[in-house]
């Protein structure tokens, strides 16, 4: 069942380091391995899905990149550099190259402070004063789409697509060389979601990060990656471009998953 | 006051704990000016009854009990506002502190914690006052230290229970350092439940003070407060019992005015208490079905609105044929729980609900329907799985409640009978998933269980509100398709609400889209695969349908 397919690996381009890599990753909660073995390869300027069911251990690998997790075994690299024997210093600054966006845009802000004080908090942990950062938080600010008098409001002044808009806009604020985007459309209406999305693909153009797109839903890593990472009960059971997967998925899980989303071919009720 | 009032501020608990307050506290700033003759100066008129020139009588120096117990407010409010301020900021510091030190720091604070909230904290005042001489001082540094450690607990747990939100988590990941992670985002977000449990430490030192200076180790002659009163008018309680009445009615006056003042921040700080629920006219229980109407459900020019505000749902009129499965679509806010809920006959209690007709089979959902029926021939399937459930039942207890209460179904043949139905809906082990609790089941396996229930009270309506929404795909997939297999089974009717076009329409039998409270287009699902859909609203719904390309050659994205 969880046999390891490698043979339509991401690539990693040559003459760029890739923003990226995990090698020969576990990790355990207590005696239970929750992740076994995860190769994974995000290339610079690229963005790969990371796809599986709940339980999975999807979520995992993205807590464990960013370090809210530790591995049991195994290496995290980021743009070449090993996470774990980095210098005090050095690793502080390679966290920075990589950031997080949780699931819930309803407790991914804190409720009492404004979004100037919060995306400043992201550029100036020491300081977190928005009145010195105002001309790069109002572009943040537009490049997620939100008006310059954002910054003076505070969340529960916005929907909940906005709201994930502002933590995308603090994920942007210190041009991070990866984005790890943690199921961050599935607590959204589907028009909601397209927006999202429309804003993502945008971003690609205009920024330099690499994303690891986290999602249950093969449609929505489709419009956006252009590598699919295929995560089964803790192990990458496929991997590869997303025309090669969707289109010739090896797994019977991906083919599982390929025929779950509504309107697609394959999708029935009977 | 009309701002206070529409802010929820102005309850009946804040009215009189604010007036009770102001009182005590032009007592505390005027009787030490006004009485001070005579409450202090000595006189002959010793141990006299109540008399229309003291209303108390007067104490064995001849000093007039009333005055005293007025005169005696300003020094109890000061030393119990003392106590509270070193117990409140002590607390807060230890409590923090505990928070934010390592792992193993934290586990020995929170021992040590525990350990001292249990030990008495009066005892504990003791023994610091018995060391310190007796005193104002002394008490007050006394009770205020013995106040520490429960109001330090209860800050590290809501610090405990912050710390764990999303934006602490991101906060650390971009190196915010912990004393600033403290300061930015966990005080801040606890100041309001801080504050209202500080109203029960204010309490707590009053009594506390009192009893400290009623047994001589608090506050000692010639100055006075509450408790030293009571002290003195103890020797005379047979002979002139009136004298315990002042520091006693003060005692009790200013804990009820704090407890008012706790109780109105704690209700304005759950927004849910304000709201009142409205009264909607009761019609009959049940209405007569015209000939020739063979709707099951009908509903005409239904209206909710919030009492003299927005009307959230605009007239909507629609039919469920017996066995048809009808699809709600519509982004969040549109209307469409409420239209279902209306429906159902659960309008969120606090929202005015009007319209002509309202009915399931001859239900009358506006009147009172006999709570039996409703419970056998509607269902409610509910978006979130995960509070679907009560934590601390078993499942087979939940999920046999309607053929128990309603169709009479003894216990074991009803535990037989919804074991047959999860086994129907491919749940595993169905015998021991009864004797399970909720959080031993995945979201899609509730979610089934829900459905599972319905196969064996066989309703006539099938209300699901999001039900797929929480769950991932693959398990949404598994879910869809038990629904359908109820609905071939069954032929119940379904009234099936989504924000996805996608999901309805392999469901439904007909989709009515909503908007802003009002049905913009009624669809086949037909006309949805063809794409035939005219309103722009729905057009734009059907766009963000993402469906997978699996065809040869991809498509280029925009």
């Amino acid at each position: 069942m969880t046999t390891v397919d490698n043979t339509n690996q991401v690539p990693a381009r040559v003459g760029t380091r890739p923003a990226l890599e995990t090698r020969e990753l576990h990790v355990s909660f207590g005696h239970n391995p929750v992740l076994r073995d995860v190769n994974l390869v995000v290339p610079s300027h690229t963005a790969v899905g990371l796809v599986g069911e709940s339980g999975s251990g999807k979520s995992t690998l993205g807590k464990t990149v960013v370090g809210i997790n530790r591995p049991r075994q195994g290496q995290v690299l980021v743009d070449g550099e090993d996470v774990a024997s980095a210098g005090k210093r050095r690793r502080a600054e390679l966290r920075r190259q990589v950031q997080y966006i949780p699931q819930d845009p309803f407790s991914s802000l804190s409720p009492r402070r404004t979004i100037g004080q919060t995306l400043a908090e992201a550029l100036d942990p020491g300081k977190a004063k928005t009145s010195q950062h105002q001309d790069r938080i109002t572009e943040v600010l537009e490049q997620v789409r939100l008006g310059a008098d954002a910054m003076g409001k505070y969340p529960h002044q916005f929907s909940g697509g906005q709201r994930q808009r502002i933590a995308i806009a603090r994920a942007l604020i210190l041009q991070p060389r990866l984005i790890i985007a943690d199921e961050i459309t599935s607590a959204l209406d589907v028009s909601v979601q397209a927006e999202i999305l429309t804003l993502l693909r945008s971003l690609k153009s205009t920024t330099e990060a690499s994303m690891l797109f986290i999602s249950h839903n093969l449609a929505v890593v489709q419009a956006l990656c252009e590598y699919v990472v295929v995560l089964y009960q803790g192990v990458v059971v496929e991997q590869g471009s997303v025309d090669d997967v969707y289109r010739e998925p090896r797994h019977d899980y991906t083919r599982g998953l390929l025929a779950s989303v509504p309107g697609s071919e394959g999708f029935s009720l009977d | 006051m009309t701002k206070l009032a529409r802010r929820g501020l102005w309850t009946p608990s804040m009215a009189g704990g604010l007036l009770l307050g102001l009182g005590l506290l032009v007592a505390a700033i005027l009787a030490p000016v006004l009485l001070a003759e005579p409450a202090e100066q000595l006189t002959d008129a010793a141990g006299q009854p109540p008399s229309a020139e003291h209303w108390l009588g007067t104490d064995n120096l001849g000093r007039d009990n009333l005055a005293r117990a007025l005169v005696a407010t300003r020094l109890t409010l000061l030393m119990t506002a003392g106590a509270t301020a070193i117990a409140v900021v002590g607390g807060i510091v230890v409590g923090v502190g505990v928070w934010l030190s390592g792992p193993r720091v934290r586990k020995v604070g929170l021992r040590l914690l525990e350990t001292a909230v249990a030990y008495p904290s009066l005892i504990f005042a003791l023994v610091i006052a018995a060391i310190l001489r007796p005193g104002v001082v002394s008490s007050v540094v006394a009770i205020g230290v013995a106040g520490i450690p429960s109001f330090a607990r209860l800050t590290a747990n809501l610090a405990a229970k912050i710390s764990t939100t999303d934006y602490v988590t991101t906060a650390r990941l971009l190196g915010v350092s912990p004393r600033a992670v403290a300061l930015r985002h966990v005080l801040p977000n606890m100041a309001e439940p801080l504050l209202i449990l500080a109203t029960t430490v204010f309490s707590l030192s009053l009594v506390e003070l009192s009893a400290l200076s009623f047994i001589g180790l608090g506050v000692q002659s010639p100055d006075y407060d509450f408790g030293l009163l009571l002290n003195e008018s103890l020797t005379q309680i047979y002979t002139q019992p009136t004298s315990v009445l002042g520091p006693s009615v003060m005692i009790v006056l200013t804990g009820v005015a704090v407890m008012l003042l706790g109780d109105a921040l704690a209700a304005r700080a759950n927004p849910r208490q304000g709201r009142r629920a409205v009264r909607n006219p009761a019609g009959p229980p049940v209405v007569e079905i015209p000939d020739g109407d063979t709707a099951l459900v009908r509903v005409e020019d239904l209206r909710v609105r919030v009492p003299g505000g927005a009307e959230l749902v605009k007239g909507v009129s629609l039919t469920i044929e017996p066995g048809e499965v009808v699809g709600l679509v519509g982004e969040s806010g549109s209307g469409k729980s409420l239209t279902a809920m209306s429906v159902a006959g659960l309008p969120p209690a606090e929202l005015e609900v009007r319209a002509d007709v309202l009915r399931v089979d001859d239900l009358n959902m506006l009147g009172h329907p006999d709570r039996g029926r409703l419970g056998r021939e509607i269902s409610i399937i509910y978006q979130d799985p995960g509070t679907t459930f009560n934590p601390s039942l078993r499942m087979g207890v939940q999920l046999t409640e309607v053929l128990r209460t309603h169709l009479g179904v003894g216990r074991g043949r009803a535990n037989k009978l919804i074991a047959d139905a999860l086994a129907q809906v491919n749940i595993s082990e169905p015998e021991r998933r009864l004797r399970q609790h909720p959080h031993k089941l995945s979201g899609g396996m509730r979610q089934r269980g829900m459905i599972a229930t319905t196969l064996v009270t066989t309703p006539k309506l099938i209300v699901a509100d999001e039900p797929t929404t929480a769950l991932d795909v693959t398990v949404q997939h598994e879910v869809l398709r038990q629904f359908r297999r109820i609905h071939r089974e069954q032929g119940a009717a379904m009234l099936f609400i989504s924000h996805d076009l996608g999901v309805v329409q392999e469901l439904c039998d007909r989709i009515l889209v909503m908007r802003h409270g009002e049905i913009v287009e009624q669809l086949t699902p037909g006309q949805l695969r063809e794409g035939d859909v005219h309103h722009p609203y729905t057009q734009a719904l059907m766009d963000a349908v993402l469906v997978v390309d699996t065809s040869p050659v991809r498509q280029e994205f925009s």
